[in-house]
C-alpha cells in the first residue's frame, strides 16, 4: 500500500546534479531510464493488486495481468459487509488525530532540539531514537494487559497513544533536520525588527518550516494508516478496528474459498486516502523555500 | 537618534571565552563608528550586546542615557543589518521592508509611504514585488538596508554588511552606505574586516584584539599615531614595516644602518629610558629614492642602499621590495601575520621591507638603489608590551 506513495517523490528526479562528461541529452535519457526502473519496481505489485480487484472469482487465479472479464463485484462485496465501512472510518479518524498530535508535539520538541542548548538534550535525542529502534512486538502483550486494566482496550485512544509514541521519534528527527536548515539569523533579524519570540516563530519560522511539517505529516500518517500489529492486538470489535485488521478478517464464500478478490479491492481502497493526502500536501512541499534568505 | 555608551562592558561566554574584556566606548549621537580587528577579536560580540542578541555579563550599556542591559532587542529601537542579510525568503521585498513597521502597528497608508520612500532612496522601486531568492547580492543587500531604515531607529548596527559582495559592488555599496548615513544622520556602529571600509567610512575607528579595545580615534589619528604595535600593523595597507633596532644615544641601530633620531622623537624617547632593544616601525611612504630628495631636507632622514628584490610600478608610484635579514618578533606581529594569512607564506610579509617610491624613481629590479628614510616619521615600539614609545605622549587622550 505504501509503495504507491513512495514512488511519487521519485518521479521528479534531481536533474540538477552535474554529471561530468555527459551531454544534456544523454543525461536526460539516463535519468528517464532510472526513473522508469524505479517506477516499475514500485508500481508493478500495486497494478497487480488493482488487476486482481477487478477479476471475477473464477478468473482470479488465471495469472493474467489484464483481467479477461471485468467486474466490480469485489468492491460491491466489501461494502456489503458493514464492518469494512466502520473500519475505514476508524482508520481515518485514528490516523488523522495521531498525525495532528504527533506533528504538533514533534514541532515543538524539534524546535527546542534544533535551537536551544539545554541539559539533557543529548539524552532526550538518544531516548527518542531508542524508542524508534524498540521492537514493537515486544510491547504488544504488556500494552494489551495495561490497556485492559485501565479500560482503553479496543478504543481509539488505545491506538492513538502507541501511534504517537512511535511516530514522535520520526517526527522529531525529520522536523529538527528542517529547523536546522532555517538560518538562525532570520530569528535574530525578526527580534531586531521588533518581534516578540512568539511573533518571530509564527511569522518567520513556521512559514519556513511548513515543508518540513507537511513532509512529517505525510510520513506519520502513512505510518499510522499502515499499522497492523497494534491494530490487531489492541482492538476486538468494529468500535475501533482499523481497515488493515478488517481486511485480515475477511472471509470467503465458503470456508475453503480465499477472499482474494475482496482483499485486493480493499487494498486498493486503502491506498486512495494516502494518495489524496500526499497530493494535497505535496504542493506545499516546495523545496528550497529558504533560498535567498542568506547568501551561501 | 541617540548616543550609545558602553561602560566597562564584559562578555563571558558559558565556555569561559572572554568575548569582550572591559570595553569602554562612547558613541556620540549621529556618529559613524567602525569596529575593526582580526577574526575572533570580539567585534560581533560587542555589536550583539548593543543589539541585545547577547547578554551583557558585566558593565552597563546606555542608549540615549537609558540603561539597556535588561531590555529585549525589540524594546531598544535599533535596527541591524546582518552579514548574511537575513531577508525573510517567503516575503517579497515590500513585505520584508514593511515587516518592522507592521510589528510596530503603523497604519497601512503610512507603511506604504515609508516603504516607497525607502525603496526610492535605495533604488529598489522596480523590485518591490520580487522575492529575495531572485535577486542579486547587491540588491539583497539594499533590501536589508531598506528594512533597517524604514523604521527610523535610534541607531543602525551593521555586521560586515558588505563582505559577501564582490569587490566592485563593495565599492559602490560603500559609497551608498556613506551617503545614506550622512543623509539620515543616525548613529551607526559598523563592523568590518576591510581596511578601506574602516578608513573611509567612519568618523572614528575602534581597533579590537582578543576582546580588548586597543585604540579609539579618527582614521587619520590611528594611522599617524598608533598606540601600539598591533594598531600600527593593522591599520594601513601595505602594512607598516617593522624592524628590530637597538636604541643607542641619539640613534637607532637597525638592519638599514643607523637611523638618526629627529629632535622630536628623541625628546619623547629620552624620557622612556636609556639603551635598549626596540622595534621601529616605518610606513612604506616614508621612504623615497634618495636621488629625488633635495639637499635641503636630506639631513632630516637617513640614507641606506640596498638591492631591489621586486619592483611594482603602479603608474603613480613604485613599490620597491627589499629583503632584510632580521625580523622583528612579538606576539602582536605574529597575530597580525596569522590574521593576514602571511605567516606561513614563504617570502610573505616576513623579512620583507616595502617601500613606496615616487614614479620618477630610477630604481629597477635587481639593481642597487639609494633609499632615503624620513626619520621624523619613525615610530618606536617597546617589544615587550608593544606600546608606542614615540606617539603616546603627544597624542590627545583617545581612550
Ligand atoms: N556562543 C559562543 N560561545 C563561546 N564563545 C564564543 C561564542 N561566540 C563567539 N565566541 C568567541 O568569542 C570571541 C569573539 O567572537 P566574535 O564573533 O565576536 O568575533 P568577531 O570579531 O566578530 O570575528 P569575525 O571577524 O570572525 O566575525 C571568539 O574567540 C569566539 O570564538
Ligand atoms: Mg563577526
Amino acid at each position: 500500500m505504501a509503495t504507491a506513495v513512495e514512488s511519487r517523490p521519485a518521479a521528479p528526479a534531481k536533474g540538477s546534479s552535474k554529471g561530468a562528461g555527459m551531454s544534456e541529452g544523454q543525461k536526460k535519457t539516463w535519468w528517464a531510464v532510472a526513473d522508469l526502473v524505479v517506477l516499475l519496481y514500485a508500481l508493478v505489485p500495486v497494478l497487480w493488486i488493482l488487476s486482481l480487484s477487478f477479476k471475477t472469482t473464477d478468473t482470479i487465479t488465471d495469472g493474467n495481468f489484464f483481467p479477461r472479464s471485468w467486474t466490480l463485484d469485489n468492491y460491491a462485496q466489501i461494502f456489503q459487509i458493514g464492518l469494512f465501512t466502520a473500519a475505514l472510518r476508524n482508520s481515518i479518524g485514528i490516523a488523522l488525530i495521531s498525525t495532528v498530535l504527533a506533528v504538533v508535539i514533534g514541532t515543538m520538541a524539534a524546535y527546542a532540539i534544533a535551537r536551544l542548548d539545554f541539559p539533557g538534550k543529548k539524552v532526550l535525542v538518544g531516548v527518542s531514537l531508542l524508542i524508534a529502534m524498540f521492537p514493537q512486538i515486544s510491547l504488544v502483550s504488556p500494552l494489551f494487559d495495561i490497556f485492559r486494566g485501565i479500560g482503553i482496550f479496543d478504543t481509539w485512544l488505545g491506538l492513538i497513544l502507541p501511534y504517537i509514541t512511535f511516530a514522535l521519534p520520526l517526527a522529531i528527527y525529520t522536523l529538527s533536520a528542517f529547523f536546522r536548515e532555517i538560518p538562525w539569523e532570520l530569528e535574530k533579524a525578526a527580534k531586531m525588527d521588533g518581534a516578540t519570540p512568539l511573533q518571530a516563530f509564527r511569522s518567520v519560522i513556521v512559514p519556513l518550516a511548513a515543508p518540513g511539517v507537511f513532509t512529517t505529516a505525510i510520513l506519520v500518517f502513512i505510518f499510522c494508516w499502515n499499522d497492523f500489529l497494534f491494530a490487531i492486538s489492541l482492538t476486538s470489535t468494529s468500535r475501533s478496528q482499523t481497515a488493515t485488521v478488517a481486511i485480515a478478517n475477511f472471509t470467503g464464500a465458503s470456508q475453503f474459498a480465499e477472499p482474494t478478490g475482496s482483499i485486493a479491492a480493499a487494498a486498493v481502497l486503502l491506498t486512495i486516502p494516502i494518495i489524496v493526502f500526499v497530493l494535497f500536501f505535496q504542493r506545499r512541499i516546495v523545496a528550497g523555500l529558504t533560498s535567498g534568505a542568506v547568501k551561501g | 537618534m541617540a548616543d550609545i555608551v558602553l561602560d566597562h562592558v564584559y562578555k563571558r561566554y558559558p565556555d569561559g571565552t572572554l568575548g569582550a574584556d572591559d570595553v569602554n566606548i562612547e558613541i556620540a549621537d549621529g556618529e559613524f563608528i567602525i569596529l575593526v580587528g582580526p577574526s575572533g577579536c570580539g567585534k560581533s560580540t560587542t555589536l550583539n550586546m548593543i543589539a541585545g542578541l547577547e547578554d551583557i555579563s558585566d558593565g552597563e550599556l546606555r542608549i540615549g542615557g537609558q540603561r539597556m542591559n535588561e531590555r529585549a532587542p525589540k524594546d531598544r529601537d535599533i535596527a541591524m543589518v546582518f552579514q548574511s542579510y537575513a531577508l525573510y525568503p517567503h516575503m517579497t521585498v515590500r513585505e520584508n521592508m514593511a515587516f518592522p513597521l507592521k510589528l510596530a502597528k503603523v497604519d497601512k497608508a503610512e507603511i506604504d509611504r515609508k516603504v516607497t520612500d525607502a525603496a526610492k532612496i535605495l533604488d529598489l522601486t522596480q523590485h518591490l514585488d520580487r522575492k529575495p531568492a531572485n535577486m542579486s547580492g547587491g540588491q539583497r543587500q539594499r533590501v536589508a538596508m531598506g528594512r533597517a531604515i524604514v523604521r527610523s531607529p535610534k541607531a543602525f548596527l551593521m555586521d560586515e554588511p558588505l563582505s559577501n559582495l564582490d569587490a566592485k559592488l563593495r565599492v559602490q555599496m560603500r559609497t551608498m552606505v556613506s551617503k545614506l548615513q550622512q543623509r539620515l544622520e543616525t548613529t551607526t556602529v559598523y563592523v568590518t574586516h576591510d581596511q578601506t571600509e574602516a578608513m573611509t567610512l567612519g568618523d572614528r575607528i575602534v581597533v579590537m584584539r582578543s576582546g580588548v579595545v586597543q585604540q579609539i580615534g579618527s582614521p587619520q589619528h590611528l594611522y599617524d599615531h598608533p598606540a601600539n604595535l598591533f594598531v600600527a600593523g593593522f591599520i594601513g595597507s601595505p602594512a607598516m614595516n617593522f624592524l628590530p633596532a637597538r636604541l643607542e644615544n641619539d640613534s637607532l641601530r637597525t638592519a638599514l644602518g643607523d637611523l638618526a633620531l629627529s629632535d622630536q622623537v628623541r625628546q619623547t624617547l629620552s624620557s622612556s629610558g636609556a639603551e635598549r632593544d626596540v622595534i621601529v616601525g616605518i610606513r612604506p611612504e616614508h621612504f623615497e629614492d634618495a636621488a629625488l630628495i633635495e639637499e635641503g631636507i636630506r639631513h632630516q632622514g637617513s640614507t641606506f642602499s640596498a638591492q631591489v628584490d621586486v619592483l611594482e610600478s603602479m603608474g603613480s608610484d613604485k613599490f620597491a621590495y627589499f629583503t632584510i635579514e632580521e625580523q622583528a618578533t612579538s606576539d602582536e606581529l605574529a597575530e597580525l601575520a596569522a590574521d593576514a594569512g602571511t605567516a606561513d607564506v614563504p617570502g610573505g610579509d616576513a623579512g620583507q621591507l616595502v617601500t613606496r617610491l615616487s614614479a620618477a624613481s630610477g630604481a629597477s629590479e635587481g639593481q642597487s638603489v639609494d633609499v632615503w628614510v624620513d626619520t621624523s616619521k619613525l615610530q618606536v615600539f617597546d617589544p615587550k608590551n608593544g606600546k608606542n614609545l614615540t606617539a603616546s605622549e603627544a597624542a590627545p587622550a583617545t581612550v
